[in-house]
């Protein structure tokens, strides 16, 4: 028995949740949901305790970086990709996040899908959403990750779609799947850049490098290789992230089942752009011109999406967009240096935001599928545990002291604020988080109180069961006490977190130090101002949903060219309909189709056959049942061949004629 | 001595005419005696070379020749026995029901 | 002009005129004559060339028994005058052009021989029967087998043909 037996065969972290999916794909549909229950926790259960142990063992090695080299997958020339995986801070702290969030929406489901056609399809799909997940943040080199940054958007797609016979969720998958593929394109070319410049994706490798060859920094402006390879990487990032300009798919991707939305499009799916961006910050950080893009487009997408996720009246879209506003968060943070700040975030968004999802779930299961916020109302006497939850992750999510997020919100804000030129980044982000904080207790004010505006004959609503509840409460309790590893920097203390994850940032984070004692300051009046703005936001939902009932509707009614162009996401998506999809559809249809795939292609194809069959036609006339032709083509034969031997030389001296 | 020369020239005019006959005439009678011309010049050539090369082997081989002659004229003659039977005529245009 | 040169050109043109009836000829059997005319020519330039044995055999085999044949055929099916024999359609000039082609190769291959090839010297054992026999026994026995065999066939071949249908 190998000293840390976990570690040595790390695969079967990866590997027990492929399985899972293999035998509830292959063999759940006779089976009852109890066993397709066992199989799909089973696995996934067992995966999370695998990774507990792994890390008590990472953590008793005493190493900083543990990898290990399965076998070879790609070998070309003198190019190598393995299936390496590797265990450092970063990947525990992903892993962790994956397996138990996972763990626990996996719970939920078994109650939430319990009545759903297809039960054993969708455990079946979630199980392989884990798989590749895992091999995600446990590998070590940038193939295997790619590997698992398609698998991913696979399971997406087959989650999305899961109710494919509604035409909205099939189109929504595509549409996932299509713009996760634009960013994909960028990643790869962002790997085929980095391989020919160093010839190694391997990240042990690549990212020792810098000392081997001192990679010059590339100032703003400067377009070097780092700075484009860091570009592009970007972009896979901003596809799998959903940030601008390709987050049109996470509103439309709330067509899957609300654990789905859970677990791929808040915890696990999209912070996998985060997750690269970090794990590559040796590479950004040596790039200020990608630094910047990744900090504005991270806050100008976090503006964006609360902005329309203010008048938003579907709950999960209201979600949706919240989500695509705290990943825009995660990038500020990595775009300013704060990398460890920016995963923090990423694991107390989880906890909230994985919450928010199921109690959003929790909710519409109450009201018997109902997801219009319009037609809600006076809930929270009605579902308590719900209410209570849902609470809970709100404050989270708003940043009130002293939850996860706040912490989390605060190092982002302080880190942004810290930067030169970072005064603008930090002020947008406050104003986001004002906005934040409206929309969020918007939606706990319209689902949870006031009167009820549905048919209370017609919908009668009941709490969930415990298979549900449950998971709802274990992350409720990690919304609050989540964050509170960074709580002692407030008080003049560590910020564990930080210190956990400097081994693999160390050095890399931004480390501009006002003084120990200005810094300390400047970081309570920023907690402070953040808390106010929170409040004040409060207030706003307050005074309009609460007090003022009628005043929304003057208000949109006052600003309705506003209202309706937040109403309609800016139109963003009829824009990218004209302006990219209508012209590719026309070119798919006229000139690929039309022309190059019947007219060339086809017509080279039917163009040999039917010159082949007019030689045919031709030469059928030799064949003419006239004997006397025959004789002409028989006496036309012996001509050619002895013209044939006539004319053939051999060594320059005809053949024939020679007579001894 | 006459040149061998000459021999060939000869088996050459002979073979032409032949193949003249061959092309040209009708009766299908006449057209399988063009075939025996042909193969009576062929044995004229074999003879004259195996008379130049000083071997018999020319000669024996125009005794083959002139077996397989006999035989094929036996059979090509029943043929056209027959197809005079069917067709009630000798002209060999109207041996043609293989006509589109 | 040495004798055998001038007998050579007597039976040469005599083969030549006979090979020209034939085509000329319209009836059958008058070709079938020609054509014996020009047997008869061979089996002479064979004798001329020594070849003693196979002049035999192609005045016995070829005018004796084939030519016989021919012109009983043509007696038995009473073949007429032939029609029309203007020169089809199909043959005509390309015909013609072939049969010139096909002359010319024949003459440019014989210009190209380097040399005038003389007869060699014929001692009687050349054409000697004698000869031809220990050929044809020893050395081409497995042809010789084969061709009785090809008789044999053609025989039971031709017979088969001939039959009338039993009604």
């Amino acid at each position: 028995m190998p000293a840390h037996p976990i570690l040595e065969y790390l695969w079967i972290i990866p590997l027990l949740p492929l399985l899972g999916s293999a035998t509830n794909g292959l063999f759940g549909a006779k089976w009852p949901n109890k066993i397709v229950n066992w199989v799909a926790l089973g696995s996934t259960g067992l995966s999370f305790a695998f990774a507990l142990e792994a890390v008590r063992e990472f953590f008793d090695s005493g190493q900083v970086l543990f990898r290990k080299e399965f076998f070879t997958w790609i070998a070309a020339g003198n190019f190598r990709a393995g299936f390496d995986l590797q265990m450092d801070q970063l990947t525990v702290v992903m892993m962790l996040v994956v397996t138990g969030v996972g763990w626990l929406i996996h719970i939920y489901s078994t109650g939430y899908m319990a009545h759903e056609g297809g039960y054993y399809r969708f455990f079946s799909y979630l199980n392989l959403f884990m798989f590749f997940m895992l091999i995600l943040v446990l590998a070590a080199n940038y193939v295997l990750l790619f590997v698992g940054w398609e698998g991913v958007g696979l399971a997406s797609y087959l989650l999305i779609g899961f109710y494919f016979l509604r035409k909205s969720a099939s189109d929504a998958g595509k549409k996932a799947f299509i713009v996760n593929r634009i960013g994909d394109f960028g990643f790869m070319l962002g790997m085929f850049l980095l391989f020919r410049t160093f010839h190694t994706l391997d990240f042990n490798t690549l990212f020792d490098l810098k000392h081997a060859a001192g990679w010059q920094a590339e100032p703003w402006g400067q377009f070097g290789t780092l700075t484009i390879a860091c570009l592009l990487l970007f972009m896979g990032a901003c596809g799998k992230s959903a940030q601008l300009p390709l987050y049109v798919w996470l509103p439309d991707a709330m067509e899957g089942p609300t654990p789905v939305s859970a677990l791929i499009h808040a915890a696990t799916m999209v912070t996998a752009g985060v997750y690269v961006v970090a794990r590559s910050h040796v590479l950004f950080t040596h790039s200020e011109t990608a630094l910047v893009v990744v900090a504005i487009v991270g806050c100008a997408t976090a503006f964006f999406a609360a902005t329309i996720g203010l008048v938003q009246t579907d709950i999960k879209k209201v979600l949706a967009y919240s989500t695509v506003s705290q990943l825009g968060y995660m990038f500020l943070a990595c775009g300013v240096g704060a990398f460890s700040a920016g995963i923090f975030h990423l694991m107390t968004h989880a906890f909230f935001k994985a919450l928010l999802f199921l109690a959003a779930g929790s909710v519409i299961h109450a009201m018997g599928g109902e997801q219009d916020m319009q037609k809600m109302g006076g809930l929270s006497k009605k579902i308590k545990y719900t209410y209570a939850t849902m609470l809970i992750a709100t404050l989270a999510i708003t940043g009130f002291p002293p939850l996860a997020g706040f912490f989390s919100k605060d190092a982002i804000l302080l880190s942004a604020f810290q930067i030169p030129g970072g005064h603008p980044l930090y002020i947008i982000g406050l104003l986001t988080a004002l906005l934040t904080s409206f929309y969020m207790f918007r939606l706990i004010f319209l689902t949870f109180y006031g009167k009820p505006r549905y048919d209370e004959r017609k919908v009668h609503v009941h709490e969930s069961p415990w298979s549900m509840l449950g998971p709802l409460v274990v992350l409720a309790v990690l919304s609050i006490v989540g964050g509170w590893v960074a709580a002692p920097a407030l008080g003049g203390g560590r910020d564990y977190f930080a210190d956990f994850l400097a081994p693999v940032f160390g050095g890399h984070e931004s480390t501009e130090v006002l003084g120990e004692a200005a810094a300390h300051n400047l970081e309570l009046t920023l907690a402070f101002v953040a808390v106010s703005a929170a409040l004040a936001g409060l207030g706003i939902a307050y005074w309009l949903y609460l007090s003022r009932p009628s005043k929304p509707e003057e208000l949109a009614k006052s600003m309705k060219g506003v209202y309706t162009t937040l109403l309609n996401k800016y139109y963003v998506d009829e824009l990218y309909a004209a302006a990219i999809v209508r012209p590719l559809l026309w070119i798919s249809t006229n000139v690929f189709w039309k022309t190059v795939d019947v007219g060339a292609i086809d017509g080279a194809v039917n163009g040999v056959a039917d010159g082949l069959t007019a030689v045919g036609d031709g030469v059928r006339h030799t064949q003419s049942g006239n004997t006397r032709s025959y004789a002409v083509w028989v006496v036309i034969g012996a001509i050619v061949i002895i013209a044939v031997v006539f004319f053939w030389t051999s060594a320059g001296k005809p053949v024939v004629g020679m007579v001894r | 001595m006459v040149p061998t020369n000459y021999y060939i020239i000869l088996s050459a005019i002979l073979f032409g005419l032949g193949v003249f006959a061959f092309v040209f005439k009708r009766n299908i009678i006449t057209i399988f005696m063009s075939i025996e011309l042909m193969l009576n010049a062929v044995n004229l050539a074999f003879v004259a070379f195996s008379r130049a090369l000083g071997k018999l082997d020319g000669q024996v081989f125009v005794l083959f020749v002139i077996v397989v002659a006999a035989a094929e004229a036996a059979v090509g003659l029943g043929i056209i026995i027959l197809i005079a039977r069917n067709r009630q005529s000798l002209n060999v245009e109207r041996v043609d029901l293989l006509k589109l | 002009m040495t004798a055998p040169l001038a007998v050579f050109f007597v039976l040469a043109a005599l083969a030549v005129i006979g090979a020209v009836n034939l085509i000329l000829q319209k009836h059958p059997i008058h070709s079938a004559l020609s054509l014996i005319v020009v047997m008869v020519a061979l089996a002479g330039l064979y004798l001329l060339m020594g070849a003693e044995f196979v002049a035999a055999v192609q005045i016995i085999v070829y005018g004796g028994a084939i030519m016989v044949l021919f012109v009983l055929v043509i007696m038995l099916l009473n073949a007429g005058i032939e029609e029309h024999t203007s020169i089809s359609k199909l043959a005509g000039v390309p015909g013609l052009l072939l049969v010139a082609a096909l002359g010319g190769f024949i003459a440019a291959t014989i210009a190209r021989s380097t040399d005038v090839v003389q007869a060699a010297q014929q001692t009687g054992e050349m054409s000697s029967t004698k000869g031809i026999s220990n050929m044809l026994f020893r050395d081409f026995v497995y042809p010789f087998e084969l061709t009785s065999f090809l008789i044999l066939v053609a025989i039971m071949g031709a017979v088969l043909l001939a039959q009338r249908e039993k009604s």
